[in-house]
């Protein structure tokens, strides 16, 4: 009540004097912040200085400036109204992540559209043509058979693998050593995975000492040494059990935390009803963990669909391996085929776009996993 | 109060403008650096760098070259994105003429020009010209129509160098009959895997159908399923599809990396007695072998098949080209164009060049000089075809055709799918 009366005293005067102060700070301190960002982005562009001092400038820059960015944008809506306030608050966090996102995402995605309709330099309107070469070239229609393969054998058998492991392991004493072994593929990159897997399935001439282990095996009982991939179309099989081999552990991992999720009870009570172990797991434990299964089966579909690293490094697409984000690749970036490249980058968002969509709502339905 | 509030949203909204103005403004050239993008790494990075301190010595000129195993996306990324090197050193022809043809490049200046013509021989310009115009000037090159031997074991054994075709055939059987095994050959390179299959189809096609018809078959006047085409590759399959002339048969083949595959002859005893590749394979040459390569190793160009042509010489280079025009930048090509440029490269080793005025007596030993100079006096050189011809075909369909061939595909199948490939 004081404070009121206080404020009533001032006069119009000072309530003048409090708004282009107000003003004026509210200029000044996006300014101050915008100098501080700049004077930050000069000194990286400009310096010549050691690399490391270089890093460490470039990391406080980058995580600091965001912090600063976003600490200014908060203090400026915190300068408005409360009614405005609050409307504005939500954009101040959803706001960078929606303009990176147009940026790097939404405008490059318009922008391959438009590419799709034209030439390999990107200069005549050529209508469908990327997109019938995409749907009738010879390499592509293999492509397209391939990532079939690549969907149901990868998800199925990552899904599956995860499963019985989780289930498995839910029910040992050494439930965290198996399950730290079965993650740990998990850390390494598809190239990297790529990498030592050439070493499994490696090849030599037989007679010579074979470095692949599994060629090491076979001759060892007595048999021929195999060029594993130009075993059509097996060869497509191993390169999808690398990709089992490195998902497996993210199925296990998420199934797993659904596992423990289901309540005890119901278990007991359908033991208790005289259910086997296996009539325990179909009919409780799966339908309980079943949309669990289903977000992690969209989840590995959407890798299997854009798998391009392990086909890249292993066999470059020959011998009947080839995959559509490997084309995709070839066409822009060996070819210059700027409009071939983009309308299979085109036909792989429209393939994706139904399974993320399904996840999607998944999603919103459970909130989170 | 709402007034406050449109104030600093126009101050934070202009902010990227003022930002973005700053960019252009400050992007002034540095003084006296030239940047160089290249695909050679490693050793071959250095010794090129080694190669130019004469030049920066001299003008005080600092070059700073950086190389990329990845050269050939990143300089259209680079390129696309506004941002290219001063220079950049092409591997193939066929990117030059992009870039030219997206008029990105500077033309060849008449003073350089002037000392192209003086100091190569014309193939060079015209592989470095597109629509006439010249763009391009040659460093390092190759020479790829070379066969490598173990000196030693071919004398014990009492091989002598075929100096034709039938002779190398019958070579060949003689190998045979001997229990040896002739060729060692390799494919396999990654993300270019096919390469040296198509190396080998472009020698044959030089020494049977000569330059006249090859350039044809370039620039697809005859179509990639013609009849020459298909001698070409049933003389190819004669050797390679026989499991009693290549080591290792087919899987070898397709298996073995191209840096691998001529370890074989190394072996004791040889387990393969002759290796087809270019001037640079001598770098993957076991140690032991490298240290002694006169004793050890031999080298003899292809033989003739038709003698009409004689031994051509099939080859590649990088060629550099200029995206921004500065007096330094001048300065260094009118470098690159002369000797003094690859002289200390030359001695290092490792490198061959096409200058007609070296002086062959720089190279570290009577093999490469021999290369060399059979570079400088060869009558026909040609460019490799895959280098020049569209990269869907070059760098494409022409590679894996090869690679579908060996693994067993009718020719025809693979001869008519690269023709179809080819860009209208």
């Amino acid at each position: 009540m004081e404070k009121g009366k206080q404020l009533e005293k001032r006069g119009i005067l000072t309530e003048i004097f409090v708004t282009i102060g107000r003003i004026a700070v509210s200029i000044f301190v996006p300014v101050v912040a915008f100098f501080i960002l700049w004077a930050g982005f000069i000194f990286l562009r400009d310096s010549n200085a050691n690399q490391g001092i270089i890093a460490l400038v470039a990391i406080i820059w980058g995580v600091g400036g965001v912090a600063l960015l976003f600490w200014v944008a908060d203090w400026v809506v915190n300068r408005t109204p409360v009614h405005v306030a609050k409307k504005l608050q939500p954009f101040v966090f959803v706001g960078p992540a929606l303009v990176i996102l147009t940026w790097y995402l939404f405008l490059p995605t318009m922008r391959s559209l438009y590419l799709s309709f034209f030439d390999a330099q990107s200069k005549n309107f050529i209508g469908l043509t990327n997109y019938i070469f995409a749907f009738t070239d010879s390499k592509m229609l293999e492509s397209f058979t391939n990532n079939l393969m690549w969907i149901i054998l990868g998800t199925g058998g990552s899904v599956g693998f995860g499963l019985i492991i989780a289930l498995l392991s839910d029910r040992s004493k050494f439930e965290k050593v198996f399950k730290s072994i079965i993650f740990m593929p998990m850390a390494i990159s598809f190239v990297g995975a790529g990498v030592i897997w050439r070493f499994i399935y490696a090849y030599k001439p037989a007679g010579e000492d074979q470095i692949g282990i599994l060629n090491a095996i076979v001759t060892f009982f007595g048999g021929n040494p195999q060029a594993w991939f130009t075993i059509r179309p097996w060869n497509n099989v191993f390169l999808i059990i690398i990709l089992i081999w490195l998902q497996t552990g993210y199925a296990m991992v998420i199934i797993s935390a659904a596992l423990k999720g289901v309540p005890s009870t119901i278990i007991d009570a359908g033991r208790i009803d005289g259910a086997s172990e296996m009539r325990v797991i179909r009919s409780i434990i799966i339908p309980y963990i079943f949309s669990t299964l289903v977000t992690v089966s969209t989840t590995i579909v959407i890798i299997s669909l854009k798998i391009f690293d392990i086909v890249f490094t292993m066999t470059n697409g020959n011998y009947g391996t080839e995959v559509i984000a490997s084309m995709q690749y070839k066409q822009m970036f060996r070819f210059y085929h700027y409009g071939r490249g983009s309308a299979i980058a085109i036909v792989l968002v429209i393939a994706v776009i139904p399974v993320m969509w399904y996840n999607l709502r998944q999603f919103s339905k459970r909130e989170g996993f | 109060m709402k007034k406050v509030f449109f104030v600093v949203l126009i101050a934070v909204l202009t902010l990227p403008a003022v930002f973005a103005a700053g960019q252009v403004e400050s992007a002034a050239p540095e003084a006296k650096t030239v940047t160089v993008f290249g695909a050679f790494v490693d050793e071959e990075a250095r010794r090129f760098e080694e190669a130019i301190k004469p030049f920066e010595e001299r003008t005080g000129i600092k070059v700073i070259y950086e190389g990329s195993k990845d050269f050939e996306t990143l300089i259209s990324v680079r390129v696309e994105g506004g941002n290219p090197p001063d220079i950049a050193g092409l591997p193939q022809p066929g990117l030059m003429m992009n870039f030219a043809s997206q008029d990105k490049l500077v033309p060849i200046w008449s003073s350089l020009e002037a000392t192209i013509d003086k100091n190569y021989a014309p193939v060079w310009k015209d592989l470095g010209s597109y629509e006439g115009t010249p763009y391009g000037v040659f460093h390092r090159v190759n020479a790829k129509s070379f066969v490598w031997y173990p000196k030693k074991a071919w004398a014990k054994a009492g091989y002598k160098v075929p100096k034709t075709w039938d002779e190398m055939t019958a070579l060949m059987d003689k190998m045979v009959a001997n229990g040896h095994t002739p060729w060692a050959v390799g494919l396999e390179a990654g993300g270019a895997t096919g390469w040296v299959g198509t190396d080998w189809i472009e020698d044959i096609m030089l020494r049977t159908v000569g330059p006249e018809v090859y350039d044809k078959w370039v620039a697809n006047e005859i179509p990639f399923n013609a009849p020459e085409i298909k001698a070409a590759f049933d003389i190819l399959g004669k050797i390679w599809l026989n499991p009693k002339y290549v080591y290792g048969g087919k899987n070898t083949i397709l298996t073995t990396s191209f840096g691998d595959a001529p370890r074989p002859l190394f072996d004791d005893p040889p387990k393969a007695w002759m290796h087809r590749q270019g001037n640079f394979i001598t770098g993957f040459f076991p140690d032991r072998i490298q240290a002694n390569l006169e004793e050890e190793v031999g080298v003899f160009a292809l033989p003739a098949i038709n003698p009409e042509f004689g031994i051509p010489v099939l080859g590649g280079g990088d060629q550099f080209v200029v995206f921004n025009d500065r007096p330094e930048v001048r300065e260094f090509m009118e470098f690159l164009a002369t000797w003094e440029s690859g002289e200390l490269w030359a001695k290092a080793g490792g490198a061959l060049f096409p200058y007609l005025n070296q002086d062959l007596n720089a190279y570290p030993n009577e093999i490469e000089r021999s290369l060399a100079e059979a570079l400088v006096n060869a009558k026909v050189f040609r460019f490799d075809a895959s280098d020049l011809m569209p990269a869907q075909v070059g760098a494409g369909s022409f590679w894996t055709g090869i690679v579908d061939w060996v693994s067993g595909k009718p020719l025809n199948t693979v001869l008519n799918n690269i023709q179809k490939s080819w860009p209208k």
